[in-house]
Order: C-alpha cells, then sequence, then structure tokens
C-alpha cells in the first residue's frame, strides 16, 4: 500500500532539510523523498502545508491505570493524534504506579489496543515515587521504558538523588527530573509575587524550582550522569543550565508552552485551570523562556498533558489538583513563537529530533526506510479552542475559548492516516 | 450616584464612588441602633442567609443584627467540619440554598476565592465576610466610617497597619479602601508576615515599629495568631510584643491625637496591652457598633427596593 504526499514544505530539522517536495510512502516506511513523484495508491495533496516528522510529546500524563474517568490510553492517544503527536511519552504518577514491568507491559498491551499512535512509558525513578529505593532500571528498560521519573515529586534526599544518577550510568536512557524544593514550596498554590501578595494566595517562589535545578546540576557533574530537566519555568533556572551547558555537564530539558505564553495574573479570577505545577510565572520569566528555547538552552516544549475532571478542578483554588491538559494546543502554542528570527525549523525541532535525541529513541526524522511518522500541519488554521471539540476526556484548559492558529491536518502513525479527529 | 453591583465580594473592584455611596448610606443608618425600637421596616420580606464554612461569632452575629434591624428574615447556615466532609462542594450548598428562593449570601470560607466562585454561580446577592487571607470589605468599610466619624476625612490621613499583615484579610481591604478614598498607608511588622510584593497594592512597608508609627494619625493592629509562632515567623510572642506591641512604652513619640484601631478579637498582652486598649484614644468598640449600620448599608444596597 502506498502514500504519496505532494507538494508540501517538507522540514527535518534533525536532516537539516526545508524545502518543498513529495514523500513517498511504502509499507509503513518512507520510500523516497524528492520532486514529481509519482505511485499508485492514496494521495495526500499538502500544497502550502508544513509537512514534519510526526510531533514526539516527551511529558505527557495519562490516567490509566487508576484515574480512566479522567484519561485513558485510547482517549489520550486520541488527543495526541488530534494535536499531531504521532508519539507521547507516559509519566509514571499512576495508580498502581510504573514502578515495576507488569505496568510496563501493561501501558504496551492497552496502547496496542488502540492502535493509534505511538506510546512510550516512562518508568518511576524510585518505588511508588516516594524517594527512597530505586527501581529496577535494568528489568524496566527491557520491558521498554524510555526513561525515568518520579514527576510531580522531587526526589529530596540528595544521596539517593546521587546514587540515582551514578546508577543511571550503565543506560542510556535518561533521568528525567522534576525540580521542586517541596520544604520551601509547602502549602504554595501560586507563584509568590504581586500575585499571591494581592490575593492572599499561599505563594510558591521561584527559588523552590531553581534550589532544585542548581542542586541536580551538581550532582549531574559530580556523577557525571546525564539529566533533563521537566518543565523548566523561570528565568533563574534558565541561567542556571545556560551555565552548565557551557561548563559541559550532561543537562538537557523542556518547558511547555503555558510557561511562555502566560503569567500569574492568568489566576487573577481563581480560575483554577490556571492552578499548575510549577505555577505560572511573570512576564520577564515568559521573555526569559522564549530566550532559552531561541538560544538552544531549552531543548524541547513538552506538552505536561495533565488531565483532572470537572469536578476535581470545580474544588476551591487550594483543593483543586495541579495541572492543565495541552496534547491539542501544544501545536499551535509552538508555532506562535515563530518570527523573523525564530525558524519554524528550530519550532519543530524541539517537537521531533530534540525530544528523540534525549531519550535515544529511533524516531523525530523523515530518514528513508524510518517508520513513516509524519504530522501535515495548516500553518495558517485559524481556529477556536471548544470543550466539544477537545478529544482529551478532560478539558481541563484556561486556553477554552481562544482563537489559535495553526492545526494538524493529517497524522500520519506507520503510513496510517488519521484526518479530522 | 446609583448602586449597580450584584455582590460585595472586595474592595479592590470598588471604586471610590460606590465606598462612599456605602458610607453615607451607613451613616443614616446609624441612628436607628440608638432608637428605642430598633427596627425600620426597610428590608421586610427579603431573607438572607448566613453561609459560614468556618467559625465566626462577632461577624456572623453583627449581620444577624443588621439584618434584623431591617427586619429582613436571617438563617443561620453554619457549616460544621462533619458536613464538610459528606462532600457536597460550597457552590453546591449555596445553590441548595438558593432553591429555597433567597435574596443574600453572607459568605465566609477559609479559600481565597471561594465567594467569588458562589457569587459567579448563583443570581442572589453574596457578601464576603471574609475569604482567608484575601478580603474583608464590610471590615474595612466599618474601619473606614469610623476614621471618618473621628477624623471628619479620610484623604491625607496617614495609617500606619501593624502586625500578620500575609495572613491578614483586614489589612488588604484596608489597603484598597484607604488608598482609594486618599489616605496614605504604611505596612509594618516583622518581615516574615509581610509579602515583599505587597507594596504594588499602594502601601508602603517598613519593619521599624518606631518608623510606622512616627507621623501616624490611626494606628491599626492586627491580631497575632498563635499558631504562627509555630510556623516560625518570629521568634515568641514575648519578642513579638515588645517589638511591635501596642505598649505605652512602644508608642512614645506618636501624633499627640493618635487613634487606635484593631479588628478584633485582641489578644491582651500580646499585640496591644490593657492600657492602650482600653484607653481614650482607642476605637475597638466603636468600630463593633459602626459595623451594624455599615452592614445595613450593604444590605440595603445590594437587595434593598431598587426605585
Amino acid at each position: 500500500m502506498n502514500l504519496l504526499i505532494k507538494n508540501g514544505r517538507v522540514i527535518d530539522p534533525g536532516n537539516g532539510i526545508d524545502k518543498i517536495a513529495d514523500i513517498l510512502i511504502k509499507n509503513g516506511k518512507i520510500a523516497q523523498i524528492g520532486r514529481n513523484l509519482k505511485a499508485r495508491g492514496r494521495t495526500l495533496q499538502a500544497e502550502g502545508m508544513l509537512v514534519v516528522p510526526g510531533l514526539i510529546d516527551i511529558h505527557t500524563h495519562l490516567r490509566e491505570p487508576g484515574r480512566e474517568d479522567e484519561e485513558t490510553i485510547l482517549s489520550g492517544s486520541k488527543a495526541a493524534l488530534a494535536g499531531g503527536f504521532t508519539t507521547i511519552c507516559v509519566m509514571p504518577n499512576t495508580n498502581p504506579c510504573t514502578d515495576n514491568k507488569t505496568v510496563v507491559r501493561f501501558i504496551y498491551d492497552r496502547a496496542k489496543q488502540a492502535n493509534l499512535c505511538n506510546i512510550l512509558p516512562i518508568a518511576a525513578i524510585t518505588k511508588k515515587r516516594k524517594g527512597e529505593e530505586l527501581t529496577e532500571f535494568g528489568e524496566l528498560i527491557e520491558a521498554g521504558a524510555v526513561g525515568f521519573s518520579d514527576d510531580g515529586n522531587s526526589i529530596s534526599d540528595s544521596r539517593i538523588m546521587r546514587r540515582a544518577l551514578e546508577y543511571s550510568k550503565i543506560f542510556a536512557q535518561p533521568l528525567i527530573l522534576h525540580c521542586e524544593d517541596t520544604e520551601l514550596s509547602a502549602g504554595g498554590v501560586v507563584n509568590e509575587g504581586y500575585l499571591s501578595a494581592n490575593l492572599g494566595l499561599p505563594g510558591i517562589p521561584k527559588q523552590a524550582e531553581e534550589i532544585i535545578v542548581g542542586r541536580d546540576l551538581m550532582l549531574a557533574e559530580l556523577t557525571g550522569a546525564k539529566i533533563h530537566l521537566a518543565h523548566v519555568s523561570t528565568a533563574g533556572s534558565v541561567e542556571l543550565v545556560k551555565t552548565a551547558k557551557k561548563k559541559g555537564i550532561k543537562v538537557t530539558c523542556e518547558t511547555c508552552p503555558q510557561y511562555f505564553m502566560l503569567t500569574e495574573n492568568a489566576v487573577k479570577d481563581f480560575d483554577t485551570n490556571n492552578k499548575v505545577n510549577p505555577p505560572l510565572r511573570e512576564e520577564k520569566d515568559n521573555q526569559a523562556i522564549r530566550k532559552g528555547l531561541f538560544d538552544e538552552t531549552i531543548d524541547v516544549i513538552a506538552s505536561d498533558h495533565a488531565p483532572h475532571s470537572a469536578e476535581e478542578k470545580e474544588k476551591d483554588f487550594l483543593a483543586a489538583p495541579f495541572g492543565m491538559i495541552g496534547l491539542e494546543t501544544t501545536l499551535p502554542l509552538s508555532l506562535a513563537l515563530v518570527d523573523r528570527r525564530f525558524s519554524l525549523s528550530k519550532v519543530i525541532a524541539k517537537l521531533t529530533i530534540n525530544p528523540a535525541k534525549i531519550l535515544g529513541i529511533d524516531k523525530g526524522t523523515l530518514g528513508i526506510g524510518r517508520g513513516a511518522d509524519i504530522t501535515i500541519i495548516d500553518t495558517k488554521a485559524e481556529w477556536i479552542l471548544k470543550t466539544e471539540n477537545l478529544k482529551s476526556k478532560s478539558k481541563n484548559t484556561p486556553f477554552l475559548g481562544r482563537k489559535l492558529k495553526g492545526k494538524a491536518l493529517y497524522t500520519i502513525v506507520r503510513g496510517k492516516v488519521f484526518h479530522n479527529l | 450616584m446609583k448602586w449597580t453591583k450584584k455582590d460585595l465580594l472586595g474592595l479592590e473592584e470598588l471604586s471610590r464612588e460606590e465606598i462612599e455611596l456605602i458610607l453615607e448610606t451607613a451613616f443614616s443608618f446609624k441612628e436607628v441602633s440608638s432608637r428605642d425600637v430598633k427596627k425600620v421596616p426597610t428590608l421586610r420580606g427579603k431573607t438572607i442567609v448566613n453561609l459560614f464554612f468556618e467559625p465566626s461569632t462577632r461577624t456572623r452575629t453583627s449581620f444577624e443584627l443588621a439584618a434584623k434591624r431591617l427586619s429582613a428574615d436571617i438563617l443561620d447556615f453554619s457549616i460544621s467540619d462533619s458536613s464538610v466532609s459528606k462532600g457536597e462542594s460550597p457552590v453546591d450548598t449555596a445553590e441548595n440554598i438558593e432553591a429555597m428562593k433567597v435574596d443574600c449570601f453572607v459568605v465566609r470560607h477559609s479559600v481565597a476565592g471561594v465567594p467569588k466562585l458562589i457569587a459567579k454561580k448563583i443570581k442572589a446577592a453574596v457578601i464576603n465576610a471574609g475569604d482567608n487571607s484575601h478580603e474583608h470589605p464590610t471590615q474595612a468599610l466599618l474601619d473606614l466610617f469610623t476614621i471618618r466619624e473621628k477624623k471628619g476625612k479620610i484623604k491625607g490621613l496617614r495609617i500606619a497597619i501593624i502586625g500578620d499583615i500575609q495572613h491578614s484579610r483586614v489589612a488588604r481591604s484596608n489597603i484598597w479602601g484607604l488608598t482609594k478614598l486618599g489616605a496614605s498607608v504604611i505596612l509594618c511588622g516583622p518581615p516574615t508576615l509581610i509579602p515583599s510584593r505587597i507594596g504594588k497594592m499602594g502601601a508602603e512597608i517598613t519593619y521599624s515599629f518606631k518608623e510606622a508609627i512616627k507621623d501616624a494619625d490611626i494606628l491599626y493592629f492586627l491580631r497575632v495568631q498563635r499558631e504562627r509562632q509555630q510556623e516560625i515567623f518570629f521568634p515568641s510572642i514575648q519578642e513579638y510584643a515588645h517589638l511591635y506591641g501596642a505598649n505605652s512604652e512602644n508608642l512614645k513619640g506618636v501624633k499627640k491625637n493618635v487613634l487606635i484601631m484593631h479588628p478584633g478579637p485582641i489578644n491582651r498582652g500580646v499585640e496591644i496591652k490593657s492600657e492602650i486598649a482600653d484607653s481614650s484614644s482607642s476605637l475597638i468598640l466603636e468600630q463593633v457598633t459602626n459595623g451594624i449600620a455599615v452592614r445595613m448599608a450593604v444590605l440595603y444596597l445590594l437587595i434593598g427596593k431598587k426605585d
């Protein structure tokens, strides 16, 4: 079965390609890239569209097993495809937690049943994500874990963090670190700044993130292990990572659209959809995050898709859980970064080749012979985000009602085309 | 000037004119409480619900008396911890009571923003009677009323608010109200209890008691909660009282006609010594008296007959 994508603007940052071309897909693999290709079978006209490697989300929360009312592997896969993602890496804070082979295999089984996008499990660093005993990295990797994270929790004991980093050096898979000094942030629900002073809500200082970013960079230096920092949100963190990269410390990091699109002011109305961890910061942090993305201090844009039920989010601001969904908004919000200096190719790299490299997975490019994971994007499409159009089971996003620009028109996984999701 | 808002959620969202309208209305209601028959028929047939999600005696009682003096029916719906643990959300609780056709809710809750959430969901008027550290508009209004009654004006006065600013809804509402009416506000307390960015609301900040009281016309002392010592906001109650307490030693150097205020309940010997609380410059009990008039005014403006 052939599939021919005609006349799209092919951007493949991993191979330094940005040109108008056709792509021929045979049996789910990329067979040829060039001009004026002809083949029998289905043809997709992509004139005026972007054709890029299938997007990869390095940071997704699905709620299966445990809270299937909020998101299942099936519903999360649909949301991923609608947002242009062909691969999502799912975080281990499920119930039970992904700290053993059985849960890793369960995720693969459910992903196979859904048969939509690629789902790659990230396993916990410590058992039950309690920061005490290491999980069996080797066995989890054999079962298919692509990385390790206690996301949502920091490993507060520096000695255990050090051991985890040292031990991880046996393997290629990275440790993905949530940086938060939980004693300093205790009780906080919004950024500590003018907003927390004004509303009288308990604040989380930026330093609660930066202290642990600093510690983990030092421990990475001590151990020589490589680390990937999750959801960087402050100007100070960007500065620390930049300095560490210059020193040769093996660090990569990600941010999420909310940290360059929204500030703490969004919380003024007590809308709990804006309650996220780390919290929304200030304009100067937004700017530093954008600059960090531009100068390659920040390698990846991730969704940190965190579904929560309406009932959970309707609680008061202290009781409501942290998190917003992001799979269906990350692409347009990332495209909004593009300007005369910030190229499309740079944005696409942060959603494709960069996360693939960090995880060491054979994805994120359009190489000949590779599995045909491709996203075709209409960058000019303007649309309004509406509850009824969201594929995610949960609707907790502050971007509802916003006009967004750019949409995945076709999401292709191993040659199979998904359209109009 | 006519009142147009459905709710009273805070002083941040009120204009100077709206605040003055409330104060003027309160002035005309104050006389009712000094009558032999302390009742006018203004709100006859209206139903008001005191919806308190955390315990309160004085604010609840003050609203109850205000409602009764206006001939409204008032229902007390205080929620014990046990019924909260049954899992009903505050909005659901308010909607259930509203279904019984009531006109106004007086809401206190331990989390900032909850009165606003309720106000958005229901048609009845909502008065915020304190949402944690956020706002307590009727307290600040009665303070403004008291200051104006005593000083004849608010514009140009200097008010020092002293104590636990961080956890104080009274401080926040007063900063908005006082500055909107043209007073200058200086906040004073240990740095552990003053959010560094609160100055942007329009107040000065000092950690020096001497500095705070120097040119002040009013010294407004806030209640210190003893639990804060456990949370290491300050080393001991004794040290707090020594550095920031109202006692005659600390108050040397105040302006001659300085007045002392406190939202109550007072901790005698902690933030205020008896010699000050009971002195002729203390307005503490007058604040309580004026609370009734101000709350009558607010209830009248929100649910009274609109001509």
